[in-house]
């Protein structure tokens, strides 16, 4: 019998190739007679093609060909495609711009896709590349969110550069709440644009069989089969029999590997017209331009409140960055990814949300870690923090006046989602006696001595993760279902293969997987063996992101499992000569009830597929795969408090304490969940007090194209955390697990700015608070005294 | 094209290289040691460094000719026997990886860094990191394996 593995902090079973160099990475694999494409990219943000030449190019040492998007449209290649439909005030559905993998009649933002050239190496393909004239009838950019529907418009479909004015809840039943209010805080806030930056930049190789008339696309995606339905479906009618997708080892995602860009489409054509491998591997500036980018808001938040500080209503007004083209998923993230979770922990009983998206001349914006509910966590934070602030009372009171309490789950909220089950005041409670907080006036004047500014600032987030029921996105306008599929296939020897549709890129997914299976089976881990992220081995399944792998893709392996055990009742009862309805499994033991007489899975296992002696009607085999589609959202939830201290003569911060408690149900491997929640903070941190995504407002060059001008956060910019939890398992999967991937990233903006403004004793400061502002206010503080 | 030669992971190798090759084109390429990953192209990530001379170095930062006659050790040749480095051990102990990618250039930093500096604090270990950037971690578990090696101490 094997000790129990879930809930143990297990080492990782992908480690020992990751730290031997031999990890297999897209950029790792070679093909033989492999080609190299390099992209020709807009150096301007918007401008009409008026020629390409060539001819320099195709005469360079080793070049094979150029092409441009006229050349891919002579093949009827369609557009990639927008899968989410948001519709609009007025019931029309958002405008469906056309986004070709090489834009063929205009640069709409700089890095755009012009043209690409194939030769035999990258470095020919490289200078290829720069030998390619391109002539522009320049046009003004559209840079600015403020001002992109009074700009230039980019796109024929789409007046005002307006993809969709979208809202949520009713207009004249926020009005009437707000006359009555006895106070309204109301905040204008930033989200401002981030750069996902997975460290490993994207890249794909495709080949294509002549013989066959088949393509193979290695892919750095974090969800192979949808980037293979795209393809096929929407861009190319190539049948999905035909293309094989392939993402081995793929270096960190955090959503940005969600989708299906220009590069690895145009790579995919190529491979015909060359009839040899073509590869391509962006570089870092590459992911600059081109990966999708994040965030990107402009909001007004109003809180309409009563003399007791109890919340009556909500009003959000938020216009959001679309970028150049639509990203795969980019209308829903700043709807129904953000406006649904407005209630946060709170009973705010009437909610109204207008979200504006629009066109600009800069890079597509999409989800990234946390993908909407990071935006919508930080605008609720920030507010009810200045809402205490302004009705002078205390930021734990005020919101634990707010809660939703235990006993009112389920919970409706007035913005579509039902919160299953939750426990807010333990997770605050946890927190509070984690960081001392009665202890923090002392720490304050203890820090004052030393002259530095110390300041304390939490935040009460809630996210929906286990992306996602079907039925309830399928109302909201999303084009696919959320499910996932999971399969158990024991071999004859005992051992299992599991396959998912999910994809792991960081997550750990060979060993939280393995531990389930291991568990459910009575056999060892290392006889265990994941396979993920191949289209022609896993069935159809929807990747991973929105926290799912878990929660979805585990529960889908469960439903396998379920169907092993009982093919396995029935082999064990034929073994045993009993019948089915006797046996009984635990603990990879198949036994008559009431007996001593038993087999084991590994015996099963072997009789499965040497069926010599079997009755008519029982199959051989044992091989089983479930589709399991979650009934609900799941609802993770918690308290982050941290402590800074700025130094008010440099303006330099450190964050000296953070606690994180979160509430994620079942926990399968606190050692990789820590690690999540670690990861998500650093870029939550990253959000609040680094990190910006700058176009030049005049011409639309990005600003901030390389690690030396993009503040990523490094080891010296962040301090240890510290971890604790609470537990609600999630009531609708059975593993009761919630998903932790992104709690971080959510949770640490509002709790480090809320924690900054505590410090300087202010109402507001924008993301980033970089230290050039927040010297500027302490220098501001003290010139004032 | 001239040609380049080195020790590589205790191995004598030799090739033909372009002057504007990089040793870390050279070791992924050329070696097919594909252990050593390229993050940015300015220098700055640090998923590049291997051991040049004993020393610590982003291998995007020298040419390959630049590596003539020099001892290299990458990701790969700190595997002794089938067993692992004490820092690869403690990596993994301390799950101070997710993705991987930037994992090699962080192994080999570090044990650079405990050869300077046998015991460093939590301070001096962030600082000596500035040059490797990780998306996955936080760091937090990273400084965790450091301080695993430099105390002696088994997970």
């Amino acid at each position: 019998m094997n000790d129990m593995l879930v809930g143990k902090p297990l080492k990782r079973k992908e480690d020992q190739r990751l730290l031997t160099g031999k990890g297999r990475y897209v950029d790792d694999i070679r093909r033989p007679g492999e080609t190299y494409a390099v992209f020709v990219r807009s150096p301007i943000a918007h401008g009409i093609i008026k020629s390409i030449d060539k001819e320099a190019a195709l005469a360079a040492p080793g070049v094979l060909g150029v092409f441009t998007g006229k050349d891919i449209q002579r093949d009827e290649w369609g557009s990639i495609p927008c899968g989410w439909v948001v519709t609009d005030r007025q019931g029309e559905p958002h405008k469906a711009v056309p986004h070709y993998a090489l834009t063929p009649d205009r640069a709409r933002y700089v890095g755009d896709h012009l043209a690409v050239v194939v030769a035999e190496t990258y470095e020919q393909a490289r200078d290829g590349a720069e030998l390619v004239e391109i002539e522009f009838e320049e046009l003004e950019p559209v840079v600015t969110l403020a001002m992109a529907m009074e700009g230039e418009q980019i796109h024929d479909l789409a007046p005002q550069n307006l993809c969709y004015d979208w809202e949520l809840g009713s207009r004249a039943e926020i009005d009437a709440i707000f006359e009555t209010a006895h106070h309204v805080t109301s905040l204008d806030l930033v989200n401002n644009r981030l750069v996902p930056n997975a460290m490993e930049p994207r890249a794909a190789i495709a080949e294509y069989d002549s013989g066959l008339d088949s393509y193979t696309l290695w892919s750095t995606s974090q969800n192979p089969h949808m980037l293979r339905w795209m393809l096929s479906g929407s861009v190319t009618g190539i049948p999905e029999t035909k293309i094989r997708v392939i993402a081995p080892d793929v270096g960190g995602g955090f959503g940005m590997k969600i989708y299906c860009y220009p590069e690895e489409t145009t790579c995919l054509w190529l491979s015909k017209v060359i009839d040899r491998p073509v590869r391509w591997t962006g570089d870092r500036s590459e992911s600059f331009l081109a990966d999708t980018h994040a965030r990107d808001h402009l909001t007004t938040v109003d809180l309409a409140m009563d003399k007791d500080g109890t919340f009556l209503g909500m009003k959000i007004d938020t216009t959001a960055n679309m970028g150049a083209y639509l990203s795969n998923y980019a209308t829903s993230i700043p709807t129904y990814f953000y406006a649904t979770l407005f209630a946060g922990c709170y009973k705010t009983p009437v909610i109204y949300s207008n979200v504006r998206a629009v066109f600009t001349n800069t890079s597509p914006v999409d989800a990234y870690r946390g993908a909407g509910r990071p935006e919508a966590a930080y605008l609720i934070e920030r507010v009810v923090d200045v809402a205490a602030r302004e009705m002078g009372m205390d930021p734990i009171d005020i919101r634990r006046r707010n809660f939703i309490k235990p006993e009112d789950f389920p919970y409706q909220t007035p913005v579509i989602l039902t919160y299953d089950i939750g426990d807010y005041d333990a997770s605050l409670d946890e927190a509070l006696r984690m960081i001392d907080y009665d202890g923090f006036p002392a720490r304050r004047e203890e820090a004052k001595a030393r002259g530095k500014l110390r300041g304390i600032g939490l935040a009460c987030y809630i996210e929906a993760c286990g992306v996602a029921p079907s039925q309830l996105i399928g109302k909201m306008g999303a084009g696919a279902g959320l499910w996932e599929s999971g399969q158990i296939r024991f071999n004859a020897t005992g051992t299992a293969f599991v396959l998912t549709g999910t994809h792991g890129h960081g997550q750990g997914h060979e060993t939280t997987f393995g531990q389930i299976v291991a568990d459910m089976f009575g056999i060892p881990i290392e006889d265990v063996e994941l396979i993920h992220g191949d289209t022609s081995q896993v069935p159809m399944g929807m990747g991973t992101y929105g926290s799912r792998s878990l929660a979805v893709g585990g529960s889908a392996i469960v439903r396998a499992g379920e169907k092993v055990i009982e093919k396995g009742r029935k082999i064990a009862a034929h073994m045993l000569e009993a019948s089915v309805i006797d046996i009984e499994f635990e603990q990879g033991l198949f036994s008559v009830t009431g007996t001593n007489k038993s087999v084991t899975i590994k015996e099963v296992a072997e009789r499965a597929y040497v069926p010599l002696d079997y009755p008519e009607g029982l199959e051989p085999g044992l091989d089983e795969t479930a589709f399991y589609d979650p009934g609900n959202f799941t609802y993770p939830a918690g308290t982050h408090i941290c402590e800074v201290e700025i130094d008010p003569r440099t303006g330099v911060l450190e964050i000296v304490d953070w606690v994180a408690v979160d509430d994620f149900g079942t926990v399968i491997n606190p050692m990789i969940v820590e690690g999540q929640i670690h990861g998500g903070l650093a870029q939550g941190i990253g959000q609040a007090i680094m990190e910006n995504g700058v176009y030049d407002p005049e011409s639309g060059q990005l600003i901030t194209g390389s690690f030396m001008d993009y503040c990523m956060p490094r080891a010296d910019d962040l301090p240890s955390f510290r971890v604790g939890y609470t537990c609600t398992p999630c009531t609708h999967n059975p593993l009761g697990a919630k998903g932790a991937g992104e709690a971080g990233c959510i949770a640490a903006p509002p709790t480090l700015i809320n924690a900054i403004v505590n410090a300087l004793d202010i109402r507001h400061i924008d993301m980033p608070a970089t230290g050039e502002k927040l010297w500027r206010i302490a220098r501001d503080k003290i010139a004032a005294q | 094209m001239p040609t380049v030669s080195m020790a590589v992971n205790g191995k004598d190798v030799s090739g033909e290289v372009e002057g504007r090759t990089l040793l870390v084109e050279f070791i992924r390429k050329n070696l097919r040691l594909t252990g050593t990953h390229v993050g940015c192209d300015t220098s700055q990530c640090g998923a590049c460094v291997v051991h040049v001379n004993g020393r610590s170095v982003k291998s995007c930062t020298m040419l390959a000719v630049e590596a003539e006659g020099a001892t290299v050790t990458t990701l790969e040749g700190l595997v002794k026997d089938g067993k692992m480095h004490p820092m690869q051990e403690a990596f993994r102990d301390q799950h101070g990886l997710q993705c991987g990618f930037c994992t090699p250039g962080m192994v080999m930093s570090t044990i650079d860094l405990l050869r300077v500096n046998p015991d460093p604090s939590e301070a001096e270990i962030r600082d000596w990191l500035e040059g490797n950037i990780c998306r996955c971690t936080g760091y937090h578990n990273i400084v965790k394996a450091v301080q695993q090696v430099a105390s002696g101490d088994a997970a």
